[in-house]
């Protein structure tokens, strides 16, 4: 029994699983799924997909060129069994898989590198060109607040204002915390507030509502 | 090389040649001219056909002289033959003829199409034309003569015999009568024809027979007469040829017994006549009708005039007699005995260098042949082994039998229960490791693809090179660090994303009809609080807005001021006022409060009708959806069409001209 990779998207296909069609020239597909089967019978190319490993190896996605990858082989000599050697397999085993799955985090980082900068040159054209879409206090809110200086009631400047609103409507969404890697191998938590879809749309009724009472 | 002209084509007669070639012109090419041919397009028509004519005779003419052999290509034996059968020089001249023809054929041809460049008329070119086949015709008529003879030679030509001037050959010759073709009966299967008078045999014959699995052909030849080649006819020519150019072995038939009409003296005179020309071949005395007269029964002086033939050596005398067919095989074998060793012999001394080693031809065939010889010709001994030797009878009720699998078998519980033990016999470095258990799948990888004899030093391998990295930074990775700034500004973009993505939507919302009618802008109401809302949200201060917005609003309805009433003036005269035009047309048209009148609703009373007139209407439709039958909708008026175009008979001019 053997783990083999799906012909179509590279998939590890376990034992057990998925569909295997050997046409009749004698070669074998292993399909890991009926996703992988049906595309291939629509005659579709893997490499054209996105969703598969041909693609993402070939659009440099990932890290196709390295020593590490050299040490998985078909060998189609039979070598007689060796407790001392298989000793050492299973150990280099582990080591391999350490040290690969190190490199792919370098080259994912070598791959984004850059990233954030261009997201950021965008952002900062986006706030240049539509500050005015930027949330404001509303003319009634600001009237109440100049009402409650008058008074004496000490009242937050208006930035602060605004964040704090911001932060209210946080309560829609959630918390994601999930567990940072490291390049060098320390784990770094990372907790990641965002808002929920839901909320947003809960929002937008309740205007749909106001606009049919007037 | 050629030796056999069997399928040569017949050479026409003249008039066969001239019908053939006009036939094919008029039959291959279009016949017809018609009224209003350019001159261009006639003039190639007869040019093409005065082409066409050239071309066909030419092509006969080309295949007459290729299918007849040419005398300088064939073999000095056929080429003499041809030359005393039909005279290399009548031959020859017959072919310059045909040659000749062919050549001034193309000439005629290049003229006369040279010729209708320039004719103006179709009577012109047609006459140029005639003029260049009637040419051509009248030189095929002058070749009558070459034509009968080429046939001729043609049909002679098939029905000589196929000779083979290299292969082993027994030419058998001597005065006519001796015998020789009884010889050539009673050894081959030829059916020559056999008769007691002299020159029965006219022409050479060929007859095949098998000696050692060998193929060797016998020709029989006319007889031969004593006197000056210059003298010999055609039919001792044919002899005197054959035996001047064949490689073969000569058997000189004799007739000792004078039967043949011809005495002995002559025979051996004869044979001293003709002696030259049997230099570098095997030559066999065969002295015939033994069953009459022997050798030993001549006259002494005749016996040493024989003796002085053979004194030489060179020539060999045979005895047989056809009649009794005595000595006949013996004959024969001998000859071919003899023919084989001095081919061989003559192989082998072509092959040899004047120092004697091989090279050449004979080489490539010496080096395929090998003659292998087993173990140098030793017999082997047979070898077994001691323990064989010693090996004692397996019998099961020896206590000390060797232990089988059966037995193993039995001891663990029998057949169906007993498992054969398949690691027992493996053959590993420490028989302990046998029945270990290795993983086939670890960490989601095939183990076996890891298994690699050599793992040790790629680990390494691997390791130094992580060192190195290690070494050259290739893992340092420098910690992003969020600056307070840029933070905002992201958090700034996110917020206006967001809001677009609402417009967007909103407008989208806005943009999908949903069935409802396109209503223009300005007659879309929109409520003062929207407005109201909307500034409020661009934080300005909508209060005195919307004050100043409701003050001047005009109220639908009565008013709930009575300040008409109060200016208005009741008893005042009703004036009429002139009116413009628009307030005319005002008074005119339909009041804004009534309804426009749908053709649906109108003649309806009440909703109850109205309803009960929908059910009827969706009732009769039902079955014309239910068939896809035309309905009301569907009315269609067809094109109609316009008499004129399609009534009548029809003159002249196009139909869609008229």
């Amino acid at each position: 029994m053997r783990i083999e990779d799906c012909s179509f998207c590279g998939r590890p296909a376990y034992p057990s699983k998925g569909i295997t069609f050997v046409r009749n020239d004698g070669k074998s597909f292993r399909f890991c799924r009926s996703k992988c089967n049906r595309n291939y019978k629509m005659k579709r190319n893997p490499r054209k997909l996105k969703w598969t490993k041909a693609y993402r190896r070939n659009a440099g996605k990932e890290m196709t060129v390295d020593s590490t990858l050299q040490f998985a082989q078909r060998r189609n000599e039979p070598v007689r069994y060796d407790r001392d050697l298989v000793n050492k397999t299973m150990a280099a085993i582990k080591r391999v898989s350490e040290i690969r799955a190190r490199r792919e985090r370098v080259f994912y980082k070598k791959r984004m590198a850059g990233k954030r900068e261009k997201e950021l040159a965008i952002a900062r054209k986006l706030v240049a060109e539509n500050e005015h879409l930027l949330p404001r206090l509303r003319g009634s809110e600001k009237k109440r607040l100049a009402e409650l200086a008058a008074q004496g009631v000490e009242v937050a400047p208006e930035e602060e204002l605004l964040s704090t609103r911001k932060n209210t409507v946080k309560a829609f969404g959630g918390e994601q915390r999930r567990l940072k890697v490291r390049v060098d191998g320390g784990v770094e938590e990372v907790v990641n507030t965002f808002r929920d879809e839901d909320g947003e749309e809960e929002e937008e009724e309740e205007e749909d509502d106001v606009d049919m009472e007037d | 090389m050629k030796t056999t002209w069997k399928d040569i084509p017949p050479v026409p007669t003249q008039q066969e040649f001239l019908d053939i070639v006009l036939s094919r012109t008029q039959r291959k090419l279009p016949t017809q001219i018609r009224a209003g041919f350019k001159i261009s397009r006639i003039r190639a028509f007869y040019t093409r056909k005065v082409k066409f004519t050239q071309e066909t005779f030419s092509d006969k003419f080309a295949s007459i002289l290729d299918s007849f052999p040419r005398l300088q290509d064939i073999h000095p034996f056929h080429k003499d033959l041809l030359n005393t059968l039909y005279d290399a020089d009548h031959f020859k001249i017959a072919l310059g003829q045909m040659s000749t023809a062919k050549h001034l054929v193309e000439t005629i041809s290049r003229d006369y199409v040279r010729l209708l460049k320039y004719a103006q008329s179709l009577y012109q070119c047609k006459q140029l034309k005639r003029a260049a086949l009637g040419r051509m015709a009248t030189l095929v008529k002058r070749l009558k003569d070459p034509l009968l003879y080429l046939d001729q030679v043609r049909q002679h030509l098939g029905r000589l015999p196929a000779i083979d001037p290299n292969t082993r050959t027994l030419l058998i010759c001597g005065y006519p009568n001796v015998g020789k073709s009884s010889f050539l009966r009673s050894i081959t299967r030829a059916d020559v024809d056999v008769q007691p008078y002299a020159f029965t045999t006219k022409s050479l014959f060929v007859g095949h027979f098998d000696y050692k699995y060998l193929r060797f052909q016998a020709i029989d030849t006319p007889g031969i007469l004593d006197h000056p080649l210059e003298e010999m006819n055609t039919i001792e020519m044919q002899s005197i040829t054959a035996i001047a150019h064949l490689r073969s072995a000569i058997m000189y038939f004799m007739d000792l017994s004078e039967q043949c009409g011809y005495s002995v003296q002559a025979q051996i005179q004869l044979f001293r006549s003709i002696k030259p020309l049997f230099s570098n071949k095997l030559v066999f005395l065969v002295v015939n009708k033994i069953d009459i007269t022997r050798p030993e029964d001549l006259s002494p002086e005749l016996q040493a005039e024989l003796q002085t033939i053979l004194k030489a050596g060179e020539v060999e005398m045979l005895q047989l007699s056809c009649n009794t067919l005595e000595g006949v095989q013996e004959v024969k074998n001998a000859a071919c005995e003899r023919l084989l060793a001095e081919r061989v012999n003559q192989k082998l001394k072509a092959g040899t260098t004047s120092s004697g080693a091989i090279g050449g031809r004979l080489a490539e065939v010496m080096a395929r042949i090998h003659v292998a010889q087993p173990m140098g010709g030793a017999a082997p001994e047979t070898f077994i082994p001691e323990a064989v030797k010693n090996k004692k009878k397996y019998d099961k009720d020896d206590p000390d039998r060797p232990r089988l699998a059966k037995d193993v078998e039995v001891e663990n519980g029998g057949a169906g229960v007993y498992n054969v033990d398949m690691r027992a016999d493996w053959m590993l470095k420490n028989p302990e490791w046998k029945y270990d258990k290795m993983p086939e799948i670890f960490d989601g990888k095939n183990v076996y693809d890891y298994v690699d004899p050599d793992i040790e030093a790629k680990l390494a391998a691997l390791e130094e090179e992580e060192e190195r990295l290690e070494q050259e930074g290739f893992y340092e990775s420098d910690e992003d660090i969020e600056d307070d700034e840029e933070a905002e500004i992201m958090r700034k973009a996110e917020l206006i994303r967001e809001k677009q993505q609402l417009i967007r939507n909103e407008a989208r919302m806005k943009k999908r009809l949903k069935n409802q009618a396109i209503i223009p802008r300005k007659f879309v109401k929109k409520p003062l609080s929207e407005m109201e809302d909307a500034l409020d949200t661009l934080g300005v201060d909508t209060t005195d807005i919307a004050e100043r917005a409701r003050a001047t609003a005009i109220t639908r309805g009565r008013g709930r001021s009575l300040s008409r009433l109060g200016t208005a003036d009741a008893d005042s005269m009703d004036v009429d006022t002139p009116k413009t035009d628009r307030q005319r047309l005002r008074s005119l048209s339909r009041p804004a409060s009534r309804h426009p009148v749908s053709r649906r609703d109108e003649g309806v009373q009440d909703v109850a009708t109205r309803s009960k007139a929908e059910r009827i209407a969706k009732l009769n439709q039902k079955r014309m959806n239910r068939m896809a039958r035309q309905g009301e909708a569907d009315r269609h008026t067809s094109a109609s069409l316009t008499k004129h175009l399609v009534a009548g008979k029809r003159g002249i001019g196009k139909t869609n001209r008229r």
